[in-house]
């Protein structure tokens, strides 16, 4: 088992998809969100990830497949 | 002997005692090192200061180190005063800190002085980072001095002219196949599996540190007092965060008067999330795709960015963006104006001055310090433009008659 911390950030048209629900239950995850905030235009939530790192990353390509953006909580790691 | 005492949430106010971790358990949030600045006090003043080296490692009290530091020279660069660049741009206080003359020529090798130091210090035996350029450079150049190891992981696309700079202090050099977010995605991967010291990870709050340097030293350099305005460039805003640290650490130590600075920020226009929530009003950086040739702030997810943002707007500065054609310009302006050869990044910050003084948001009497924090040879492309000669025969009647007006 392993943890993974990650930033999704929803476009307006998928502020009401229910993409952490479908992620859990199509993935064998399990969600732990520490910080959020959605509007109706645009939504972001900060949360780590504790499963298989197979099922993580499956799970993390399907959310981007939806449209979802997908950052690591520390920000970008490669500098200038 | 090190005033540090525990590494401190900035979004929760947690506490951790110090060791090599970077984010909150319970927010993750970045984790900050916070002092004991009351024992401070007691026992640094200017005049321990003044006893210290011409480098970096004067302030050694304000920074949260305890062993012998890793030191190749960084830091006590120039301050300038730019009468030629004020007089274009029409500012009669205008300074440049020149950190383009660091080591490894880039104001990078403050924070990485400071990390590698604490790496050492830790017990690591080998330190790692993901860079382009400027940041490679100087974890390789560090880890030669110290006897460490060095993993530097760079992206398929990156110009082999860029990776020379670090090559040549022979680091393990990984070419990762794949794009940023690809290698964004291993590093954090491989952090967690192996036992290094990753600069933009678990080392760094003790990396961000080393840049308050930076601030001391115009504190110092101008005579012990703060400017009234500072321009810097955001990449993930880390180092301006600690620009504003070390100014407030400063005054609350009673080294200098109560700080009054406006914090002005600039990016360029092809990466500025941070920009645009300024000008937008909100307060969360959405991320964007960087697409500048400003490679060093070329920052997408600027994990400080919430925090930069927040003391632009505190203290009264702006957040500005420049295109690339207007910080080549920028480039060239500082060039030939104060005999400053800075990169891309430089070019930002130059363009964005123009912007600010001729909007009059910064005055024609505002003493203000423009920091570059990079030297152009690295990426002298984006220039070469400029390379316009005359060509003679080797005789005095082709050089006049081909110079002709110039003469």
């Amino acid at each position: 088992m392993v943890k993974k911390q990650v930033m999704f950030t929803f476009p307006e048209e998928l502020i009401k998809e229910p993409i952490i629900y479908n992620l859990v239950n199509q993935f064998k995850v399990v969600p732990s969100i520490r910080r959020a905030d959605v509007t109706e235009h645009k939504g972001w939530v900060v949360l780590e990830l504790e499963g298989d790192e197979q099922d993580i990353e499956q799970g993390l390509a399907w959310v981007t497949s939806r449209g979802v953006r997908i950052d690591p909580v520390v920000g970008d790691i490669v500098d200038g | 002997m090190s005033y540090a005492t525990v590494l401190k949430c900035r979004k929760c106010g947690q506490e951790y005692p110090i060791q090599p971790v970077n984010l909150c358990d319970s927010c993750l949030s970045p984790l900050e090192v916070t002092y004991d600045y009351e024992v401070m006090a007691k026992n640094v003043n200017r005049k321990s200061i003044a006893r210290g080296p011409y480098s970096m490692w004067r302030y050694r009290d304000l920074l949260p180190i305890t062993g012998e530091p890793i030191d190749i020279g960084s830091g006590f660069t120039p301050l300038v005063k730019a009468t030629n660049l004020g007089r274009e741009l029409g500012m009669d206080e205008l300074y440049i800190k020149n950190d383009c003359v660091n080591p490894t020529y880039s104001f990078k090798d403050r924070p990485v002085s400071a990390a590698v130091t604490k790496a050492r210090e830790f017990g690591f035996e080998a330190i790692a980072c993901a860079s382009t350029g400027n940041l490679a450079a100087s974890v390789a150049g560090h880890a030669a001095k110290a006897n460490m190891k060095a993993y530097v992981f760079i992206p398929s696309d990156t110009e082999k002219g860029k990776l020379v700079g670090a090559a040549i202090y022979d680091p393990v050099l990984v070419v990762v196949e794949g794009h940023y977010d690809d290698v964004n995605r291993l590093c954090t991967t491989l952090s967690q599996r192996y036992n290094w010291g990753f600069i933009n990870i678990n080392l760094r709050p003790y990396y961000a540190e080393g840049s308050k340097t930076l601030s001391y030293e115009v504190a110092e350099q101008l005579g012990w007092r703060s400017p009234d305005c500072v321009l810097h460039p955001a990449g993930s805003g880390l180092s301006f965060t600690r620009i504003w640290k070390g100014l407030g650490e400063f005054a609350s130590l009673g080294l200098i008067e109560p700080v009054n600075t406006r914090m002005y920020l600039a990016q360029a226009t092809g990466c500025s999330p941070i920009v645009d929530a300024f000008n937008a009003g909100v307060t969360h950086i959405n991320p964007v795709v960087p697409n500048t040739i400003a490679k060093s702030i070329a920052l997408g997810n600027p994990a400080d960015g919430y925090d930069a943002l927040k003391i632009v707007r505190e203290t009264g500065g702006a957040a500005c963006a420049a295109s690339d054609e207007e910080l080549i310009e920028g480039m060239k302006l500082l060039a030939q104006t104060e005999g400053i050869f800075t990169e891309a990044t430089g070019g930002v910050v130059i363009a964005s001055l123009k912007k600010l003084a001729a909007s009059g948001m910064i005055k024609k009497d505002d003493l203000t310090v423009a920091f570059i924090t990079g030297a152009g040879p690295r990426t002298q492309e984006t220039v070469s433009d400029v390379v316009q000669p005359y060509t003679v025969l080797p005789t005095v009647e082709s050089f006049e008659k081909v110079l002709g007006a110039q003469l």
